[in-house]
């Protein structure tokens, strides 16, 4: 097919926007995130070689995260109403040394700006010599849920991979503890717990080269925090075992540093950089995608996409829908129950312009009905950047496809639809990907409501705004392109 | 045959054993010289062996490093190994079995055969080299082993994992080309169905890496994934 100029620039156009809403905005450069923490009603993460990102609404970063130390792939963990900061003072390195520490240290709060801001002196809580098969380098850290305890995870291409466990009320080391081998050759560690698992990730691939790094995030999993991990073949991360978690796509290469966010039950999301964000010149941006748990092994979700879907209700599989006539399709009746000699001719799908006529203007009300694939039924959802965000991505428009017919929240939370978009609060969507593949679909406010309310199927053919609740498919969506 | 033998596997733990004493003589190498070759290898105590219980083969030959410079392992794209591995370095390399304590000549190097049983189910090749007083980054490592099988063991894969990349022989057949910026993972690859012939089957790999840890493992698998065991290995 060849191309015209329009239509390429229609496309390289579309793709532009897709790669760059999956990325985050402002100035995300960073490398090696720590897990992201938020305090006082802000995101924070630190990196690499000092310094860190902050975010007033997880969507748009900018530098400003203040932690001392400089060194390698930091790790944060809040433990009652304080911080605890892991990070290495050295850089290890392939061709360096491999003499290397790791370090603690607190803080009442992440703000720069607050008059509690102000860094524990730094212990040392695990260090590799020269000649140990380990760098003693890019920690990451679990308080056991289960136990209480207190483990950091530290190592990297070469060698081992250490667990050893630290003291919660100081952050030093256990007495008496002593480092055990968990696994070899990942970078930037890091560990949870969900549902009687220990999870390892790691990262596996090549490191700092630009657009070539294949940089990737691999797992393993044991009932034990001591292992032995094993990936979904069974293989020990002692002997090089992983399954993937997060790889290169989207434009961006080098998937690298795990780190976990639980916005509430059934809603998770990782945290991590590309080395090389194309749509960036090939700079090292933070990323955030969800967190899927697939047969209880965690796996990236894609970043959400623009584009004209079905929304699928997971309750009964019924579409949203405008509450119009259906208008019926002329022609494409057959007595199947004789032989059909007349040729085949495709029938056309039904167009907007053949149904809006009979669509009233001003509000419409929307249910829940069998999906179609007719006009009514068809949302166009499409990134408002400029709207702000919440963690991980941006507010979205919902329209109906082909008009500016937009989904809205109303004063009595209720769900229905405005002619025309107008970009207000209620208008604006939070679309996140849930643990199980499905959507949480939330407007970004409510008229007169101060409650955080989700867009559900309150009867099978019926939407509205309830609370979420993870355990409920009448809280959860599917966006199907079909 | 067999004192003769038994003199080889000596003198090549002699040497081992004088390089890490050499080691700790020389201060620009003391650094590497607590890295004892003991911790990741063992002197061979019998003329055969088996594999371990997870098929991994230990009973290596090793060259001591072949000096191939790279500051990056990420120059190792399969027609740079092709290049690589196929170039002769040393008379024989693709067709003599070597003796242990045999002495070659890569250019202005002279390097030696170790045998040698490998303590870990993955062979340390850095520390195979550290030990030595070798160098360690940017080289070229050749290993070669003797299966002998009492009957054909057919349909079987040969399973490799290595660090950086590497190419592997069975019987002068190539049968693997671990290509790119490669960790070691037990099972990252392996070949298509071969068999292993009643008799001696010579197991010939090259390992190249640029900086950081260098290693391989090996083992043969059946079709539904379990381990081949039944043979034994020498490097006599």
């Amino acid at each position: 097919m060849k191309l015209t100029g329009t239509r390429f620039l229609t496309i390289a156009a579309a793709s532009f926007t897709a790669a760059s809403i999956s990325a985050q905005t402002g100035e995300p450069y960073i490398h090696d995130p720590s897990t992201i923490m938020k305090c006082d009603g802000k995101y924070y993460t630190f990196g690499t070689g000092g310094g860190g990102l902050i975010s007033e609404d997880g969507y748009h970063w900018h530098a400003g995260g203040v932690r001392p130390g400089r060194g390698a792939a930091p790790d944060v963990l809040k433990i009652g109403d304080r911080y605890l900061i892991a990070y290495s003072a050295t850089g290890g390195g392939l061709g360096g040394g491999h003499s290397g520490k790791v370090l603690t240290m607190w803080n009442k709060t992440l703000d720069p700006n607050s008059p509690d801001f102000e860094y524990s002196d730094p212990i040392e809580v695990a260090y590799s010599e020269e000649n140990e098969d380990c760098d003693a380098i890019d920690p990451g850290m679990l308080l056991d849920p289960a136990t209480g305890r207190l483990w950091l995870s530290y190592g990297t291409y070469f060698g081992f991979i250490r667990l050893v466990e630290l003291d919660p009320s100081t952050g030093t080391r256990k007495e008496g503890n002593q480092p055990k081998d968990i696994a070899i050759d990942c970078e930037a560690t890091d560990l949870i717990y969900r549902d009687g698992w220990y999870y390892l990730l790691g990262t596996h691939g090549t490191c700092c080269d630009g657009p070539n790094s294949t940089y990737n995030i691999v797992v393993g999993r044991s009932r034990n925090v001591e292992g032995p991990y094993l990936d979904n073949m069974g293989r020990d991360m002692l002997k090089g075992g992983g399954k993937m978690v997060a790889s290169s796509g989207n434009r961006r290469a080098g998937a690298g540093h795990f780190g976990r966010y639980i916005e509430e039950e059934g809603v998770e999301k990782m945290s991590l950089h590309f080395e090389a964000d194309f749509d960036r010149g090939g700079r090292s941006v933070l990323a955030v995608l969800p967190l899927l748990w697939k047969n209880d092994w965690p796996v990236a979700g894609d970043p959400f996409t623009e584009g004209t879907y079905e929304i699928e209700s997971e309750r009964r599989g019924y579409g949203l829908e405008l509450a119009v006539d259906f208008i019926r399709m002329q022609g494409g009746m057959h007595r199947f129950w004789e032989p059909q000699t007349e040729p085949i001719v495709p029938l056309p799908d039904q167009k907007l312009e053949d149904v809006i006529s009979s669509w009233p203007s001003g509000d419409i009300d929307v249910r829940i009905g069998d999906y179609m694939f007719r006009p009514h039924q068809k949302w166009t959802v499409t990134a408002v950047p400029d709207a702000g965000g919440y963690l991980g991505s941006p507010y979205y428009k919902i329209t109906i496809e082909g008009t500016d017919r937009a989904l809205c929240a109303t004063a009595d939370k209720e769900v229905s639809t405005v002619e025309h978009f107008s970009g207000t609060d209620e208008q604006l969507w939070r679309i996140e990907q849930l643990i199980d593949g499905t959507y949480r679909i939330m407007p970004k406010a409510i008229p007169g409501c101060e409650e955080e309310l989700a867009l559900v199927s309150v009867a099978d053919s019926t939407p509205s705004l309830g609370k979420f609740d993870f355990s409920s498919d009448n809280s959860k969506w599917n966006f199907r392109k079909r | 045959m067999r004192t003769k033998q038994f003199y080889m596997h000596g003198l090549a733990w002699t040497v081992l054993t004088c390089g890490i004493m050499a080691a700790t003589i020389d201060s620009s190498a003391k650094k590497h010289a607590d890295n004892g070759l003991t911790t990741y290898f063992s002197v061979q105590e019998s003329k055969r062996t088996m594999t371990d219980s997870d098929g991994f083969i230990r009973r290596w030959l090793l060259l001591e490093p072949i000096e191939k410079p790279n500051r990056s392992n990420t120059v190792f794209t399969d027609s740079y190994l092709r290049d690589t591995f196929y170039t002769e370095y040393f008379p024989g390399q693709f067709s003599d079995f070597p003796k242990s304590g045999q002495k070659i000549k890569v250019g202005k190097q002279v390097l030696r055969w170790h045998a040698l049983d490998s303590n870990l189910f993955n062979v340390k090749l850095f520390r195979f080299a550290t030990g030595l007083d070798n160098p360690y980054y940017g080289v070229l490592f050749w290993a070669v082993t003797a299966i002998d099988c009492d009957e054909d063991i057919t349909d079987i894969r040969m399973s490799v994992g290595s660090n950086s990349a590497s190419m592997w022989w069975v019987n002068g057949e190539e049968t693997l080309l671990l290509s790119g910026d490669r960790r070691m993972v037990m099972d990252d690859c392996t070949s298509k169905r071969i068999t292993l012939k009643k008799g001696r089957n010579i197991i010939r790999g090259a390992i190249i890496n640029g900086p950081g840890m260098s290693d391989f493992c090996v083992r043969f698998l059946h079709e539904d994934g379990t381990p081949v065991t039944n043979f034994t290995i020498s490097t006599l």
